[in-house]
């Protein structure tokens, strides 16, 4: 029997190619004080707490939530790190999400982040062992044949991966921790970024930023004590997490079945049975301009080979039929190992109606998405201004 | 304890313990062949499994996302529910159990790996610790171990002797597990008369570096008993973590585990036998105290960490073992703990049952 | 059957942590040749300082000097230091508590054996000639004859004082590993210096894997029935990478591509060359341009990159399904 649980709090850091002005602690302690003041609560009243990054190469600390105890206020408490490569920043509010339905704990922190200015992302990615194949690219280079798959699969017009970062840029505008601000993009201005891997244009790809995310999940009682003094909550409805390996005979990299998976999962759970009309907001997991098209298909948004349409129509903009990426998603900020609980705390702010200059207009149920590895990793969530 | 639902370990299986393991850092050739052993014990298959969960580090393989190769052996496809702890197998343990109690699974797998002997493990270990005034200096985990290991001597909380003691009666335990890498007959007397290798410590003081991999099955209440004739069911499971300041807080206690120990109701009433995951052999005798073990109870009849401590499964396999002693009939209830950190720095105690 | 194959695999990074406002104050002292602790809520001077307080968790409000002598509340010995460590020669880690200090502090003494190493001995902090703000600004800590301790030491070159902007600190962190691949590949590699490309067959599925992995990922069973393919196959899809990277051999532009072997049933990443890129497409023949024979070894790097094979495109449909 699974209890309920609501995110009473979110925080998060001002998003930065390097947070110089602070450790890896301090950091930490930017986004989880706001949680707890956004919840109106005090570390003494979070029972647990689980830490979510992607691979401590990246600042060079081992199993960094054991420095990290005394500054999370964990000392005595129970701690859980968790790391499913870039959905890790998901994977760790499902994590503390099942502790609250298991009537495990009444209030937990989860907190994700990444200050990989300490080394550099791009080395920390191209270790590789001996005997392995020469490496090529990139993590864009990676992805960036896919995307050329799924322009083909889908007959999409070139221009679509530029639209999709013009909006997310300017929405990342609109919203003051973003690490990039770039109100005056333009599609000239993309479409004339230099190449990096054909067909993905620089103004297309994720920054690499320092950043962490921290959010407070409570249980019912919890949530209605906070109702009852006027603070809004966020009411989780449906959470699902699927595996796939990163690479297997007949693997679809374009619309990966543990991305479709979770997905059919997550409505079922959720009771939706049209996503495009039941959902208000979704904060999806755009690291490179072209996966809006394909996460929408894969989410059941839109059908195969149909998502670029609804980029092209405008309907992914605020105003339009389902705004993606409000915040500027990770094209405008990317912790790597925080990036997927940004996608779930701002699905959360939505619709507690807290997302300032970048609230959608009434959203009363949104979608929050992470996915990490080679398009293995998937997890996501549904949360909703009432509990359903 | 109660709990929402009532789980059952099911099913346990681990790998030989080697000094140089032949397998590779992914884990993969270890692992295969304890799914297998454990699929055939309980009749399941891969298809079956409601929820995975593994535990490793990238700092064994000297690779970021080394984890993410040990996904092959469990054949992921179609997709499963699955997840990772950069952590000790018994951690992904927990999150497994939890999975059962919110019901998102009947049937649960977690498993734990590390190669050691990729790397240089003591060394590595030093990156554990505070970043900004520890690590720098690369204090190695046998000298910080040492340091507690002094402590408590000269507190009069253990001896030199009674930690020999340990790792005789340990190494004859061991003799009766397969898997062990370290076993024989020896007497503490003989094992005094060995050089330091951190004074305090002698190297029988210290666990064996080695490879290996464990594997653990839980199953709800409707499954249980259908996969196993005597289920291990677990009356608690809980963890805990004290600071990371070693210079601030009582090495020779591990407030962390007795309260780990307390709230899963450890000694109510005490076990007939008790897992412990103790590297080192006066953290054998620390943790007796901690979880408030008396004579009476069995400690590490598979001979523990001291005899092979796969890093990252060997927590994990002290909570196998020590639910095999309850499968097996020689037990009727059961404690394992597991560590993580420097020193008994984060614990988690889990006790089990027969029905 | 060829024993796996290993390699020597060095990790090494100077990472540079940024230390904010509590531990920059501390290293500053470091640079001056101070050492600080913080006091907490509850009285105890904690040295060296903590950067939330155990009890408030707050940052500390004031940091106040302790030490330079402290005294050993326990110690180890390390009689064959480890790269890295403080010293060189056999030195003694300890726990020292700091004068004016409650907590203590982890450190190396260069006390000469364990015999002159004790509990409760006295010790002074060494300072390193140039100071940077780093902990090893402290080399390590020496024996003192009882006595009272001397006066303060002189001030270090790199001086901050307490308003100092927050400093970043250099940490080298090298780390050393032997990597083993598994025989599935080792026996791929083999073949490989043999000029041949050895798959393996997943006995559950039937599928084709190039190169060989652990386990079959889709059934977690060895692949253990070897294929031998030609060295041609089909571009499935590619990229065209324009930009640098750290390691990479060919100057951009070049092509990245996904390579489908006839007979294979999962592509794998190669080079195009030799065509302008802007010739290659999705479905186009390719073969193997493999280095001079006597260049061969266990590696993947024996086939130099691919070319055009000069044939007749494959359909979209015959490689559809790998996309």
């Amino acid at each position: 029997m699974k209890q309920m649980a609501a995110v009473l709090g979110v925080g998060q850091t001002r998003h930065r190619s390097r947070r110089t002005d602070v450790s890896i602690a301090g950091l930490c302690r930017e986004a989880v004080d706001r949680a707890l003041a956004d919840a109106g609560l005090g570390a003494a009243d979070i029972d647990a707490v689980v830490v979510g990054k992607a691979p401590d190469l990246f600042e060079g600390v081992m199993m960094p939530e054991l420095y990290l105890a005394d500054a999370l206020g964990a000392v005595g408490k129970p701690l859980l790190r968790v790391h499913t490569a870039g959905s890790v920043g998901g994977a760790t509010g499902l994590v503390a999400t099942s502790l609250v339905q298991a009537g495990r704990h009444r209030r937990v922190l989860a907190v994700a982040f990444e200050k990989q200015s300490e080394s550099n992302a791009m080395w920390a990615l191209s270790i590789m062992p001996p005997f392995s194949m020469p490496l090529l690219a990139g993590a864009g280079g990676y992805f960036a044949p896919h995307v050329r798959a799924y322009i083909r699969r889908s007959g999409a017009p070139e221009h679509i991966g530029a639209m999709v970062a013009v909006k997310d840029r300017r929405n990342g505008s609109l919203n003051p921790y973003a690490h990039l601000q770039q109100p005056d993009i333009t599609l000239e201005s993309v479409r004339s970024s230099p190449m990096l891997w054909d067909p993905v244009r620089y103004d297309e790809t994720c920054p690499s930023s320092d950043g962490a995310c921290a959010v407070v999940i409570g249980d019912r009682e919890a949530a209605d004590a906070a109702q009852a003094g006027g603070r809004a909550v966020a009411w989780i409805r449906a959470t699902a997490m699927r595996t796939e390996p990163t690479m297997f005979s007949g693997k679809d990299h374009v619309n990966p079945r543990a991305g479709a998976d979770a997905a059919a999962a997550l409505w079922r759970q959720a009771g939706i049975t049209d996503p495009l009309e039941q959902i208000d907001v979704a904060e999806i997991y755009v690291p490179f301009s072209w996966f809006e098209p394909m996460w929408l298909e894969n989410l059941g948004f839109a059908a195969e080979g149909q998502g670029w349409r609804l980029t092209e129509a405008g309907e992914t903009e605020i105003g339009g039929r389902l705004p993606v990426n409000p915040s500027g998603g990770v094209l405008s900020s990317n912790p790597i190992g925080a990036s997927g609980l940004l996608r779930f705390a701002e699905a959360a702010l939505q619709v507690m109606g807290k997302a300032g200059a970048h609230q959608v207009p009434g959203a009363r149920t949104a979608l929050g998405h992470a996915y990490g590895g080679g398009s293995q990793y998937f997890s996501m969530w549904v949360v909703a201004a009432t509990p359903g | 304890m109660t709990y929402q639902e009532d789980v059952a370990v099911v099913g346990f299986a681990q790998s030989p313990v080697l000094r140089h393991g032949e397998g590779t850092t992914s884990g993969v050739e270890m692992l295969v062949p304890i799914f297998a052993e454990v699929f055939r014990a309980t009749g399941l298959a891969k298809g079956d499994i409601g929820f995975w969960c593994s535990g490793s580090s990238d700092y064994l393989a000297g690779r970021a996302f080394s984890f993410v190769s040990a996904v092959d052996a469990i054949g992921a496809f179609p997709p499963t529910a699955e997840s990772h702890v950069e952590m000790d197998g018994a951690w992904a343990l927990y999150e497994a159990w939890v999975k059962i109690l919110v019901g998102e699974a009947d049937v649960a797998l977690a498993y734990g790996f590390g190669k050691s002997s990729a790397g240089n493990l003591r060394r590595v270990l030093a990156l554990q610790l505070d970043p900004y005034l520890m690590a720098p200096l690369w204090p190695d985990a046998v000298s910080i171990a040492a340091l507690q290991a002094r402590l408590g001597i000269e507190a009069g909380a253990w001896s030199e002797a009674q930690m020999a003691g340990v790792a005789a009666r340990s190494r004859a335990s061991a003799l009766t597990n397969p898997q062990a890498q370290v076993s024989g007959e020896t007497s503490a007397g003989k094992l005094l008369e060995q050089p330091y290798v951190a004074q305090p410590l002698r190297a029988h003081d210290c666990a064996p570096v080695g490879d290996g991999a464990a594997v653990v099955i839980l199953a709800s209440a409707a499954r249980a008993r259908e996969l196993c004739p005597r289920p291990a069911w677990i009356t608690g499971f809980e963890h805990r973590i004290d600071s990371a300041s070693l210079g601030a807080r009582d090495l020779i206690t591990a407030p962390s585990a007795a309260a780990a120990a307390s709230a899963a109701g450890a000694g109510d009433p005490a076990p007939d036998v008790a897992e412990l995951h103790a590297p080192f052999t006066h953290q054998e005798i620390l943790l007796r105290g901690a979880l408030g073990l008396g004579d009476g109870v069995r400690v590490n009849p598979s001979g523990g960490a001291l005899c092979g401590n796969p890093m990252f499964a060997a927590g994990l396999a002290r909570i196998g073992c020590a639910a095999r002693e309850i499968m097996s009939g020689r037990a009727g209830r059961a404690l394992a703990h597991a560590t993580s950190g420097p020193a008994l720095q984060q614990n988690l105690v889990c006790v089990m049952e027969a029905r | 059957m060829n024993q796996p194959l290993s390699a020597p695999l060095e990790i090494g990074f100077d990472y540079t942590r940024s230390l904010g406002p509590t531990l920059s104050r501390f290293m500053s002292g470091l640079a001056e040749r101070r050492i600080l602790g913080a006091r907490g809520a509850d009285g105890r001077v904690h040295a060296p300082p903590f950067e939330y307080d155990p009890v408030t968790l707050a940052p500390p409000d004031e940091l106040v000097p302790v030490g330079p002598e402290g005294e050993v509340i326990s110690w180890s010995w390390m009689p064959e230091p480890i790269e890295g460590q403080p010293l060189e020669h056999p030195f003694a880690w300890a726990l020292i508590r700091l004068d004016g200090a409650d907590t203590a502090m982890l450190h190396a003494v260069d006390a000469g054996s364990p015999g002159a190493t004790r509990t409760g001995m006295r010790v002074r902090a060494r300072w390193a000639d140039e100071t940077t703000g780093h902990i090893r600004d402290i080399v390590c800590f020496d024996p003192v004859a009882q006595g009272p301790a001397p006066g303060p030491e002189r001030a270090g070159k790199a001086a901050a004082g307490e308003d100092a902007a927050p400093a970043i600190m250099t940490t080298p962190v090298r780390l050393h590993y032997q990597h083993t691949v598994s025989p599935g590949e080792s026996s791929f590699l083999y073949g490989l210096a043999d000029g041949r490309l050895l798959a393996q067959r997943c006995p559950v599925c039937q599928k084709v894997y190039i190169p060989p992995r652990g386990a079959c990922p889709t059934d977690g069973v060895p692949t253990a029935d070897e294929v031998e393919l030609p060295d041609q196959g089909v571009v499935t899809t590619f990229c065209v990478v324009n930009v640098d990277y750290p390691g990479q051999r060919v100057a951009a532009p070049y092509v990245a591509a996904a390579v489908l072997l006839d007979g294979a049933d999962i592509p794998f990443q190669h080079l195009i060359l030799g065509c302008d890129p802007a010739e290659v497409r999705m479905g186009m023949r390719v073969r193997a341009v493999w280095k001079p024979r006597d260049q061969w070894g266990t590696t993947w790097e024996n086939i130099d990159h691919f070319e055009p094979a000069g044939e007749p495109d494959a359909p979209y449909e015959s490689y559809a399904h790998h996309l």
